[in-house]
């Protein structure tokens, strides 16, 4: 994107007052997307952003600046402005020539930018009139289709210089079902680290008539139950368990700062030994995968809790460097207007050895959550919310009446150590963007059935 | 970039409508810092001037959208084509247009305050202190996850083919802290902010003595029995819900079938006593505005009255389906297209005290600190409500223990009309939303 030797200058400029290290990061991202609501196409979109932002440490300080002007003198001015910032006081140093890189950007089969605009609106077309013919009681629909492709470039004064190209591409239906109790919805989405080849995997229709289903079936559903109960969490979505209930507390800045439950613990027995716990980078097409994260550090495959042990924190750069150790490749940032920390990429409690029914049967009376929507976690007490989209009761063993939406909480640690049984039917979950300090990351996350004795639903049914 | 510039690069690219052509151009440009603080030392400091403009198109009735993150002519002439583009595969729609002037005059609010004189120094010593002071101001705190002071400053200019021309620009900036505080194993964290079109009108001792009570009332909380409670809601989470609610009389959702209070339109919805409007008129608000999203004049948009259902508000899109005129509700970056959303919620006051006496009124409840999981519990199309709550009991108008781990739901319908009370103690958030504290009944608290 910018030429080696504008990158050194700009660098040399932005530590020639001081400084530790500097780094800059270029990204170039372009979107297109097209939205379907209420039966007609509302909108095609597209967008195109490119700019730089410049980073300048000085001891444990960090100063940021960042520009869409990627001429000389722009980055000139945004190098001068980080190392103000950075309010470094004298002695210039010398970067590290820029080096190379040793992994690839993943293939792309079929780049979204090659596919016609005309394809793109048939597709959120043939979903509307899946989800409106699966049944009269389907009131509203709305379809998104949304490809994006972010090229980074990362190169810093310790030599690092790599590059990515990360192409994703979304689809998502939202169904509105309409009965004599009011409105209940239904969502699915799908979306992968691919180009248009997502569409030879998943067929538009099906996921409109799975959204659908759900928005019916919580028609004649009725109040989720309120308070402690044992949970089956069902495979795939359920993986936003672990990215709440632990994922955030193993981020070293928050454990660095004292606000993780799971400071000090490693090396420590955390959960149950049926819990392994990875944060995964490298998983091929999956929605939270890169070549180098955004600090130009290769992903990584990362065992976070194995066999319920504390392996280890997620580490971005700043906080390696303070510690004097390796990042895990967990450096990332919204965009070039942002500056890093320590993000999950894919993660996923791994796959157990019991058959999904027994798990269930083992159930007298509880509640088994077949889609888990977002959620949230204050990483400082482990207590994490989230929503179910679709969820069911467990009455004897066996999955009985479909319930409203609700929320579940629990405290992550806890909840670790609850984990009684891991099926055997493994799946990643749906995207999801992950939210931390106002910057949102693509993140993938996935589980295999599991049961956990008590949780409390969060219902109106006594 | 001053807004009289970007009005005239915008009118620039409106020159170029070719005949029966619509084009809007929105663009915005400023500067914005933050600073974050740990342990008394500076962790970062950002500096950064932001660009942007939106392009809309309309040719026969198709609508097409592009946006850039700069303002460079040439990268704007692009953007231009790509909205023109993709406007040829949107769908015809007799209802798409930018909007067409109303004659209504935009209040006169000065919503710029000057920064410039505002140093570096001056603004790290800001976070600084506020880290300084929450440490020093309990023993149970153990430290501060985060301190950051934040400003920015920005021009905005919208042109269109219809001849609407609107400028603004504004300034704001705002100071946020989180507390961590600990007894034994646990530790709890407490959160707070502030924010002023200017530093110097910041309430620091506020938000201190906020961040400490909240993460130090918590220490000891436990998990309480589920069952039905009374929620005492301060005005900012009174805002919260009030806000989720309001958003559910958008235009765009009642067109849609999206939302329960579709129709409903003189029905009692609310308790009797609650009033509720969309007013970015009044200077006092931090939402306040001059125009909206498509250049038409801000206007006092009433939505409750009493419990009533006044009505809804729309844009220009919205307001042609529905037949009515835009309440000038069109809410927007540079980066979307506009659609309609309430700017600045206004709760009517009521006549049921402080906080204080209110509590000493309640038999059985809980005073809630905080909600967690509000955009995933919250569904504004059912209505479906269940969030995770951290708080006090109160039994016999007495504050009691702590409680956390628990959830309160209910519906968003039910909820309105569940008020029991509303103090009389409204204030203006920083958030830019007006409310009092609100006690909305029979709740279902989630627990053991």
């Amino acid at each position: 994107m910018i030429e080696n030797s504008l990158v050194e200058q700009t660098l040399s400029i932005a530590l020639e007052n001081g400084g530790d290290f500097a780094e800059l990061f270029a990204e170039d991202v372009e979107r297109s997307s097209v939205n379907l609501d209420d039966g007609r196409i509302e909108n095609l979109a597209s967008s195109r952003d490119r700019g730089v932002g410049l980073r300048v440490l000085n001891g444990e300080s960090i100063g940021f600046a960042h520009t869409a002007d990627l001429s000389e003198a722009g980055l000139a001015a945004a190098a001068k402005a980080a190392s103000q910032a950075a309010r470094v006081n004298g002695g210039a140093k010398q970067p590290e020539a820029l080096g190379g890189q040793d992994v690839s950007p993943a293939p792309v089969a079929i780049r979204p930018e090659t596919i016609g605009k005309a394809d793109k609106v048939s597709l959120v077309q043939a979903a509307d009139a899946s989800a409106r013919s699966h049944s009269g009681s389907i009131s509203q629909v709305s379809a998104r289709y949304a490809d994006t492709r972010r090229r980074i470039q990362v190169a810093n004064t310790d030599g690092v210089n790599g590059n990515d190209d990360q192409t994703r591409t979304l689809f998502a239906v939202s169904a509105v079902a309409s009965g004599d109790a009011g409105l209940q919805t239904g969502y699915e989405s799908v979306g992968l680290s691919m180009g248009f080849e997502l569409f030879q995997k998943y067929d538009v229709a099906e996921l409109a008539a799975n959204a659908a289903t759900r928005a019916v079936t919580k028609l004649s559903a009725r109040p989720a139950p309120s308070g402690s109960m044992p949970v089956v969490i069902g495979p795939g979505s359920g993986g936003v368990l672990f990215h709440e209930a632990c994922g955030h507390g193993l981020e070293a800045d928050l454990v660095n700062k004292g606000a993780s439950a799971f400071a000090g613990k490693v090396g420590q027995k955390v959960a149950s030994e049926l819990v392994t716990i990875v944060d995964d980078g490298t998983m091929a097409d999956e929605w939270g995968r890169y070549a180098i994260d955004d600090e130009g550090q290769p992903a990584g495959s990362n065992v976070l809790i194995k066999d319920g042990i504390l392996m280890d924190y997620m580490w971005d750069g700043i906080r390696a460097r303070a510690e004097g150790r390796a990042s895990s490749g967990n450096g990332r940032r919204q965009s070039y207007r942002h500056l890093p920390m320590v993000r999950m990429t894919n993660t996923y409690l791994g796959q157990g050895e019991q058959d999904p029914a027994d798990i269930i049967a083992g159930v007298d009376y509880g509640v088994y959550v077949a889609k888990l929507g977002g959620g949230q976690v204050n990483t400082a007490s482990g207590d994490f919310v989230f929503g179910m989209t679709e969820a069911y009761l467990i009455e004897g063993g066996k999955i009985t009446a479909p319930l409203r939406e609700g929320q579940l909480i629990g405290n992550g640690p806890r909840v670790l150590q609850l984990i009684d049984a891991v099926g055997n039917d493994f799946e990643m979950g749906p995207p999801g963007t992950c939210g931390k300090d106002g910057q949102g990351v693509p993140v993938g996350d996935g589980v295999p059935t599991l049961r956990v004795t008590e949780l409390t639903i969060g219902g109106t049914a006594a | 970039m001053k807004p009289e510039e970007l009005l005239s690069l915008a009118q620039q690219l409106v020159e170029r409508a070719e005949p029966g052509e619509q084009i809007e151009v929105a663009c915005a440009a400023g500067q914005s810092t933050t600073v974050r603080v740990y342990e008394g030392d500076v962790e970062s400091f950002t500096s950064a001037s932001s660009a942007g403009a939106g392009v809309r198109v309309i040719r026969e009735g198709r609508e097409g959208f592009a946006s850039a993150g700069s303002l460079d002519l040439d990268v704007l002439l692009g953007t231009l084509a790509d909205a023109r583009d993709n406007s040829t595969f949107a769908e015809a729609d007799e209802w798409a247009g930018v909007a067409e002037p109303d004659g209504v005059a935009a209040v006169d609010i000065d919503l710029w305050n000057d920064l410039e004189s505002v140093t570096a120094d001056d603004k790290i010593k800001i976070a600084i202190d506020i880290e300084r002071r929450v440490r020093e101001s309990d023993s149970r705190i153990t430290g501060v996850r985060t301190a950051a002071y934040g400003d920015s400053s920005e021009a905005f200019a919208l042109a269109s083919t219809s001849g609407i021309t609107a400028t603004t620009r504004a300034t704001g900036s705002s100071v946020s802290v989180q507390a961590l505080a600990a007894d034994g194993e646990r530790t709890q964290t407490g959160y707070s902010w502030d924010a002023a079109r200017h530093p110097s009108h910041l309430d620091s001792d506020f938000v201190v003595e906020r961040a400490r009570s909240q993460a130090t009332d918590l220490l000891g909380s436990t998990k309480p029995e589920s069952g039905k409670v009374s929620l005492v809601l301060e005005p900012r989470l009174a805002a919260t819900i009030i806000g989720v609610t309001a958003g559910m009389l958008s235009g765009d959702r009642v067109l849609k079938g999206r939302t329960p209070f579709a129709d409903r339109i003189g029905e009692q919805v609310a308790a009797p006593g609650l009033t509720f409007a969309d007013n970015p008129t009044d200077p006092e608000s931090l939402g306040a505005d001059t125009h909206d999203g498509e250049g038409l004049a801000c206007r006092h948009n009433s939505l409750v009255t009493d419990g009533v259902l006044d009505g809804y508000f729309y844009d220009a899109y919205t307001a042609r389906r529905a037949g009515v005129s835009s309440t000038g509700s069109a809410a927007r970056g540079t980066r979307g297209l506009p659609s309609p959303g309430v700017l600045a919620l206004s709760i009517g006051a009521g006549s049921d005290g402080s906080m204080e006496d209110i509590i000493s009124k309640t038999d059985f409840g809980v005073l809630v600190f905080s909600l967690a999981g509000l955009h995933s519990g919250v569904n504004a199309i059912s209505g479906d409500f269940s969030v995770g709550v951290e708080g006090r009991m109160i039994r016999n108008g007495e504050l009691a223990e702590a409680i956390s781990e628990c959830t309160v739901a209910s519906t968003l319908q039910r909820m309105l009309l569940d008020i029991e009370r509303i103090g009389s103690d409204r204030t203006h958030l920083p958030s830019g939303v007006a409310a009092p504290t609100l006690v909305v009944g029979d709740v279902s608290l989630s627990g053991a």
